[in-house]
């Protein structure tokens, strides 16, 4: 391993770990019931979304390549299969990935 | 120590019809490619995956190493992009902190906070005792976190024969997967409304400021929703 990937690596985990062992020393004072659990279950629920909604909107990597409507229609059919298929996580999945490839190439 | 009862059951979690597995797979095979596409050999990527264990920190790292940037800046390029770790953490391991259980399993075992074993812990919880929940959780992190490696050896080694058009497919397939599983948790009023102002207020705010905007956004999106909620508890 070359030694500034093996330290971009090492540095880029530290920085991931940071944030989730902050996360464990802050829980240890905090009650399940409490309305600061509450809060942070809002938090986490909403800066999810965000982060979704960022990377189907403004991607980054191979997704940039694809048109805004290629990716709404992916994003519409799929959350109508959803639906249709009583909120089954899988149909909609391999449906997005099979017609983004398609879909792309036409608009 | 951890109970193998308890692991298992948690480890076949990603088993299930509806399990995250193949979406996550998917996503790693990408950044596997991804990986190998930006110089990192084999050695190299898994080590990422095992480490970081977070998309868009991998992401991050990718590209700032293509650009050839300093350690430090890709600290603090990638602790801001997963920030969101800790409101995922806060909401998450209060509900399986126990005076029963070591500290170490918590300390390790936050390592695998991470979308999708967030979403299966916490639409599985309530099935597992209190004390026993942070075995079961061990147990789905340690298989997401297996599939998440396997995954990006497999994407290092397919990454000649991927083109354009399937990483696309590939790349979409995560957060489809993701929106679908967060519709299918809007069941309270709270969770409901932090899931679609988050969603639009993420976006919003990239257009003032792409690095704050996931944290801005879920900030405020987050604490209009336990306002509105609480008010309408009350």
């Amino acid at each position: 391993m070359s030694i500034s990937v093996l330290l971009s690596i090492i540095v880029t985990s530290l920085a991931t770990y940071l944030s989730r062992f902050l996360g464990v020393i802050s829980s240890i004072k905090i009650k399940e019931t409490s309305k600061i659990f509450r809060w942070f279950n809002c938090l986490a629920y909403a800066t999810l979304a965000a982060l979704i909604a960022r990377t189907i909107i403004f991607p980054v990597g191979a997704l940039s390549d694809a048109s805004y409507l290629s990716r709404l229609i992916v994003v519409l059919f799929s959350l109508g299969i959803f639906f249709i298929t009583k909120k089954n996580f899988v149909y909609p999945t391999i449906f997005s990935a099979i017609s983004m490839s398609v879909v792309n190439n036409f608009f | 120590m951890i109970k193998g009862e308890l692991f298992l059951k948690g480890y076949k979690s990603i088993l299930k019809p509806d399990s995250p597995a193949i979406a996550l797979a998917c996503c790693f095979v990408a950044i596997g490619a991804l990986l190998k596409n930006v110089g990192f050999n084999i050695q190299e990527s898994i080590f990422s995956t095992m480490l970081i264990y977070a998309l868009p920190g991998s992401l991050v790292m990718a590209e700032s190493i293509l650009i050839g940037a300093s350690l430090l800046s890709i600290f603090i390029a990638v602790w801001f992009v997963n920030a969101r770790l800790y409101p995922m953490a806060v909401s998450l391991f209060p509900l399986m902190m126990d005076e029963s259980q070591p500290k170490w399993k918590y300390y390790l075992s936050c390592h695998f906070i991470a979308v999708s074993a967030w979403l299966i812990m916490k639409s599985n919880y309530e099935k597992v005792e209190k004390k026993d929940r942070v075995d079961f959780w061990i147990g789905i992190g340690t298989a997401t976190w297996s599939v998440s490696i396997l995954a990006t050896a497999l994407g290092f080694y397919l990454a000649d024969y991927l083109n354009k058009d399937m990483l696309m497919g590939l790349a979409i397939l995560n957060p489809i997967y993701f929106t679908c599983m967060m519709v299918g948790a809007m069941k309270t009023l709270q969770i409901t409304l932090s899931v679609i102002l988050g969603a639009i207020l993420g976006p919003v705010f990239y257009f003032f400021s792409p690095e704050w905007s996931i944290l801005l956004g879920g900030l405020i999106a987050g604490t209009i929703a336990y306002l509105i909620g609480e008010k309408n508890v009350n």
